[in-house]
């Protein structure tokens, strides 16, 4: 034994390395799973069309790591990526405690919302960093905030804000809303009409449409019929599910343009963003994972270069050091959406442009040109400080 | 084996033109790249356009060849370097299998040529006699700016995308040094001795100062144009004049030149330019500065004497390098 260590030493001596010091720690990320996600499941409609399938966005996360490759040499840091899977009956606080005693101080959150909200109350005292990477939901930046937990996806506010500024500054004051039937249909459109108050939009009326050939029932399912006997420059559409709204444009008794599950989208990220070095971030995303990136993709990857950028400013693996520098105001992230990246101390929210776009352009980026903030133009978009509902320690 | 191939017919004529040997006269032409076009405009002394030249797959970074008769241009999506002939713009030959060039320098042996390849995290050493890659190093995502140091014995690389100036050490062929800048360098620029390296931190709105004996920051320049809020500032490309005195700094989307006092690190003035202002170029006597705009498809022309514009000439889709060859 003696021995075979004295010759590792020696080899170790002699043996030419490179021009760095060997010796580098190890940062790993976990991105924590369930393999019978129901968000993840095949969504067929009737005749076996998929409309709106989701990708797990763990791609998004491999090339955060991958990206932070040179900047890991640099800082003496090796950066890896622990792809956790939990089965049905897996408990994920169990996980994170498991690997919280390997070392572990990092977590990206691909689970259902209750369980995100759950775990974020749980482990709220530990020195552990938690994101959302797939919750666009309101209330996890309010009355469900944590310390622990940050949002590198946008808010459903900041999504709406953005459409609302657009269609502002586009003089379509008018806004007739569709509804679909299912609960997230109706906080959709809750989320639009707020957005439409607080930009001074004029919503004409918000109309329920459902799946449905029943004749008695056209009042609810005829697209030109639910279109008329109002005023509207614009629609806004609420429909999650996807297979009566795909129907609209084209369909409304009056030639008017759709937005929101259809026509215009507001999204963190789309494959057709060229600007501000996007295309290199596109195309280095289409070349590993076979795919284009998602928004998903883009809040998973971005929340592995926060914590990356954290680390090389402050020099340090040590959660409460990274989690002061986050919610600080030094850091500046590259979003590659032209302005910097930074999270609002007040719910976690990492800021950014919102781009808004059709199946294969992107229209414009918010904050639009003209809307203002003392502050920060990015705050324009989303739950500003003094509206939050969010109270953290 | 990745080889230069001269396109039939012109091999002789290449030949001819090396063999010359006279000093370059300099035709007074500027040679602007067009990537979005794939083009390079070509402006006379008067700055008219009087050409406009169909080059390769998306035109970035260019580059006089040490004797100053030819010129190279990196076409990333054709991945190749083009040989251009300065006199008539004749396509002379290329470097094929160069990945995704982005900028590249010349090596003052002026047989090697360090080049950035934008997709591939690497920087990559070829022979412009033989067309091969000699080397390869292992850079951040995203590397831009290369400057070579005049007794080239350094390479310095800009990272964009990992926030990084890497070091390389001719003579070892390493990396020897990783340097942590502000967010996303692009540029350089050397000041005439040597002792500093400026760097463009683009998404940081500034200009890092690196003591080139120690390899570490030692002071910065910010920028901010009257009207411009901090995020705005977008700076690019930069260049030092040959007394060391001053510095002209692209402002990107300030749509600004800054001028920088070198020795006191301050900004003297702004001059208002196009849209997206990132390349630049400094006429041989250094009284015309021109400047690329990449999102008003224009280059702006500035007398440095009175910091006014001189003029805006319309070039090609998104203009990105521009070449003065008036030595």
């Amino acid at each position: 034994m003696t021995i075979r260590l004295a010759c590792l030493i020696v080899l170790l001596t002699v043996l030419p390395g490179p021009a760095f010091a060997a010796e580098r720690e190890t940062f790993d990320f976990a991105y924590l799973l369930r393999d019978d996600d129901p968000a993840y499941a095949q969504h067929r409609a009737y005749t076996g069309l998929s409309l709106r399938d989701r990708q797990r966005p763990l791609a998004g996360a491999r090339l955060g790591v991958r990206d932070s490759k040179a900047i890991g040499r640099a800082l003496g840091f090796r950066f890896g990526l622990r792809e956790e899977t939990l089965s049905e009956d897996a408990s994920s606080l169990a996980r994170i405690e498991t690997l919280a005693a390997e070392g572990i101080r990092v977590f990206l959150l691909d689970l259902p919302l209750a369980e995100v909200t759950e775990l974020a109350r749980a482990v709220a005292n530990r020195d552990l960093l938690l994101f959302n990477i797939r919750h666009p939901d309101d209330t996890l930046r309010g009355a469900d905030c944590a310390p622990v937990l940050f949002h590198t996806l946008p808010s459903r506010a900041m999504l709406m804000d953005a459409l609302a500024q657009f269609l502002l500054k586009k003089n379509w004051h008018d806004v007739l809303v569709l509804e679909g039937a299912g609960a997230a249909d109706k906080t959709l459109s809750t989320a639009f009409q707020a957005s439409a108050r607080k930009f001074g939009l004029d919503v004409t009326d918000v109309r329920p449409f459902v799946l449905s050939n029943d004749p008695r029932q056209r009042d609810q399912t005829n697209l030109p019929i639910l279109t008329s006997g109002v005023d509207y420059d614009v629609v806004f559409l609420a429909d999650s599910v996807g297979e009566v709204g795909r129907y609209l444009p084209y369909n409304t008794k009056d030639p008017r343009p759709v937005v929101g599950s259809e026509g215009l989208l507001p999204d963190t990220w789309h494959w057709t963003w060229e600007r501000y070095g996007a295309p290199q971030l596109n195309q280095r995303f289409d070349k590993r994972a076979g795919r284009r990136m998602t928004s998903e993709d883009w809040a998973a990857w971005a929340a592995i270069k926060v914590v990356v950028e954290a680390i090389s400013r402050t020099k340090s693996g040590d959660v409460p050091a990274l989690r002061g520098f986050l919610r600080g105001d030094a850091l500046t992230f590259d979003t590659y959406k032209g302005l910097a990246g930074s999270f609002r101390p007040w719910d976690n929210q990492l800021r950014q442009p919102i781009l808004l776009h059709t199946h294969n352009a992107v229209v414009v980026r918010a904050p639009l040109k003209g809307f203002l903030h003392q502050t920060n133009t990015l705050d324009s978009l989303g739950v500003d400080k003094s509206e939050s509902a969010c109270v953290m320690p | 084996m990745r080889k230069m191939r001269l396109l039939p017919g012109l091999a002789l004529c290449a030949a001819l033109l090396s063999a010359s040997g006279a000093m370059a006269k300099g035709t007074g032409l500027v040679f602007i790249s067009n990537e979005k076009s794939s083009t390079i405009t070509v402006l006379d002394v008067a700055n008219q356009v009087v050409k406009t030249v169909d080059t390769c797959a998306r035109p970035r970074g260019m580059h006089f060849s040490q004797d100053r008769e030819a010129f190279y241009v990196a076409c990333a999506d054709d991945s190749l370097i083009a040989i251009y002939d300065v006199a008539s713009q004749e396509l002379l030959g290329r470097i094929i299998n160069v990945a995704e060039p982005e900028t590249f320098d010349l090596h003052p042996n002026g047989r090697h040529l360090y080049i950035s390849n934008e997709e591939d995290a690497t920087a990559t050493l070829f022979d412009l006699e033989t067309g091969e890659q000699l080397a390869e190093f292992e850079t951040g995502e995203e590397p831009e700016g290369v400057q070579i140091t005049a007794d080239g014995r350094l390479v310095f690389v800009a990272s964009e995308a990992a926030n990084l100036v890497h070091v390389i050490d001719t003579e070892t062929q390493d990396v020897i040094k990783d340097i942590l800048v502000d967010t996303r360098p692009r540029r350089f620029a050397l000041t005439p001795d040597e002792k500093e390296l400026w760097v463009s931190a683009e998404l940081a709105g500034i200009v890092d100062i690196i003591d080139v004996a120690t390899l570490s920051i030692v002071g910065d320049v910010a920028f901010l144009p009257a009207g411009f809020r901090k995020e705005q500032v977008t700076p690019v490309d930069l260049l030092i004049t040959k007394d060391g005195a001053r510095a002209y700094v692209a402002l990107g989307r300030a749509n600004h030149i800054a001028v920088v006092d070198v020795r006191q690190r301050k900004v003297l003035d702004y001059v208002l330019v196009g849209k997206r202002a990132w390349g630049l170029a400094l006429t041989a006597d250094e009284t015309k500065l021109y400047v690329a705009n990449g999102l008003s498809d224009d280059v702006t022309i500035i007398d440095t004497a009175t910091l006014k514009v001189v003029t805006s000439v319309p070039v090609g889709l998104v203009p990105y390098g521009i070449l003065i060859d008036d030595h």
